[in-house]
């Protein structure tokens, strides 16, 4: 009887397994399993060009319908999965609607089940006018809300809240940006990033108010939102909230795989179970570039994490060692990152940030671990190598612009 | 509408239609053709839709913008005739083109 591999979650870490399984000569049977209706697509562009409208809905899909059948793939969707049994090796799911079917028997499993927005426990949160943005559907609701004139009230000044600002300043709407912590982009960037996204915020007429705690929504009238902070109340037409994201952990745990933080999986991406894996935002791994255990929540991390558990399942493992990467548009400043910004202890600016092109450098112990470029494609591309070369560059030598970032290594 | 021709770097040939709008990466890869992986999807942030294209065709391309000429110097076993899919859009005055693969996209 030939080989069932199951992919629980049908994203991008999905699309990638499918795509390398068979690359790498994997020729068992396989299934992915979704929730959405849609097949994998891609979601970087659901808070940017897709928002604004200038990328259409069949531009998202990450691979054509024609890619199921060649790959020999049987793509389920709306189908959400119930339960994982590892010892009856089968995955229950339903369809929603109250139908019941036969499990899906399954002798490999991939939990690529991604991640879902944090809801925000607070009064109001679930009124209507009050969105969250994850999928399709997310900006299929937000979009029509975001006319010109509008007033819309971000909650997070995370990538997410920050990108939808930018989109929406353009559209002509008045856009306020609350957050909790002393700066935006507190939990996923260094200080100085951190300021320089905040002025080009302020520059176009984006309010950030840091330090703000939000304690509910009310509407006190029809169509009419407040925003009840400690700092006083925000009127607004729309609400969007970007808080984070919690990774799909629930049917893992339920199964008696390890969790903490994610899916615990190791080099390979196997998860405390034999023959049960892991990838993308849901995994919880450790990173050679980070001192500690992490997720990544990145399209790369989906990527990489995938093509690792493929060679695992295909016979052939090899050990995940890429350099994280990331990116984000806001506004014309393409901003690419690589590694882990907070693994640093120490910051150095490399350019002018006046000039809008500019770059920052995190160092652990002198060593190169991440790098913010802005607009500074030289410093992104050579900051990737340094860091995989765990090159010890001098902070004066890496700030010094008249040194080519091609002569650091 | 252009007819382009996508060439793997083991030889191995693929013509298809692409729409006129859409890239030449999107080209390939709604039409199953390997090679071009996109990891970011066309956002110019990876440098993994690598192609060389048939010299022939060079001067009808729009110029490579600053960020796409940055990404390539730093690219593995780049050409004059280097350039990212994701940034050439494809219009009638493309009919005909030949892009080759390079023999990895990492």
């Amino acid at each position: 009887m030939s080989d069932h591999t199951v992919i629980i979650g049908a994203g991008q870490a999905a699309a990638q397994l499918v795509t390398s399984l068979r690359q790498e000569g994997y020729a068992g049977r396989l299934t992915v399993m979704g929730e959405e209706p849609h097949p994998p697509y891609q979601r970087p562009p659901l808070s940017k060009a897709y928002l604004s409208g200038e990328l259409p809905a069949d531009r998202l899909f990450l691979k054509p319908d024609a890619f199921w059948e060649a790959s020999e793939c049987h793509l389920m969707l709306k189908a959400r999965v119930t339960k994982v049994d590892l010892s009856q090796q089968h995955v229950a799911y339903d369809h929603g609607d109250g139908r019941s079917f036969d499990p899906v028997p399954f002798d490999r499993l991939v939990f690529a089940t991604g991640s879902r927005v944090r809801t925000l426990p607070i009064p109001g949160a679930t009124l209507p006018g009050v969105h969250y943005l994850r999928g399709i559907a997310d900006v299929d609701g937000l979009r029509p809300r975001l006319t010109k004139g509008k007033r819309l009230v971000i909650v997070g000044a995370g990538y997410i809240g920050l990108e939808v600002a930018a989109v929406a300043q353009k559209l002509g709407l008045t856009v306020t940006v609350v957050e909790l912590a002393e700066r935006p982009l507190a939990r996923v960037a260094t200080a100085p990033l951190s300021a320089f996204y905040a002025a080009e915020h302020a520059r176009h007429g984006v309010k950030i108010l840091t330090g703000t705690a939000v304690s509910g929504i009310k509407a006190p009238a029809h169509h009419t939102l407040s925003i009840e902070t400690n700092l006083g109340s925000l009127p607004a037409d729309t609400v969007l909230i970007g808080a984070g994201i919690l990774p799909n952990v629930e049917l893992a745990q339920e199964a008696g795989i390890t969790c903490h933080n994610g899916i615990v999986v190791d080099e390979f991406g196997r998860t405390s179970a034999p023959n049960v894996y892991a990838a993308g935002d849901c995994a919880n791994l450790s990173c050679p570039y980070v001192p500690h255990r992490l997720r990544l929540e990145s399209v790369q991390n989906a990527i990489d994490q995938a093509k690792h558990v493929a060679l695992a399942i295909a016979g052939k493992p090899k050990p995940y060692g890429e350099v994280p990467w990331f990116w984000s548009d806001q506004y014309d400043l393409k901003l690419q990152i690589a590694g882990v910004t907070l693994a640093g202890d120490q910051t150095v600016v490399r350019g002018d940030m006046d000039t809008r092109s500019f770059a920052v450098f995190a160092l652990r112990q002198g060593v190169v671990v991440a790098v913010e470029a802005v607009n500074a494609a030289p410093e992104y591309m050579m900051g990737r190598k340094l860091i995989a070369a765990r090159a010890r560059i001098e902070p004066d030598r890496l700030a010094d612009r008249a040194i080519p970032m091609k002569e650091m290594l | 509408m252009a007819k382009i021709k996508y060439i793997e770097f083991n030889g191995k040939e693929h013509v298809v239609d692409v729409k006129n709008g859409l890239s030449v990466m999107e080209g390939a890869v709604k039409n199953l053709v390997p090679g071009i992986d996109a990891d970011c999807g066309g956002a110019c942030a990876c440098a993994t839709c690598h192609v060389y294209v048939d010299e022939a065709f060079l001067p009808m391309l729009d110029g490579m913008q600053e960020m796409e000429k940055t990404m390539l110097d730093f690219a593995e076993k780049v050409k004059p005739n280097s350039r990212l899919s994701c940034q050439i859009k494809v219009s009638d005055a493309l009919d005909g083109l030949t892009v080759r693969m390079p023999e990895s996209q990492h």
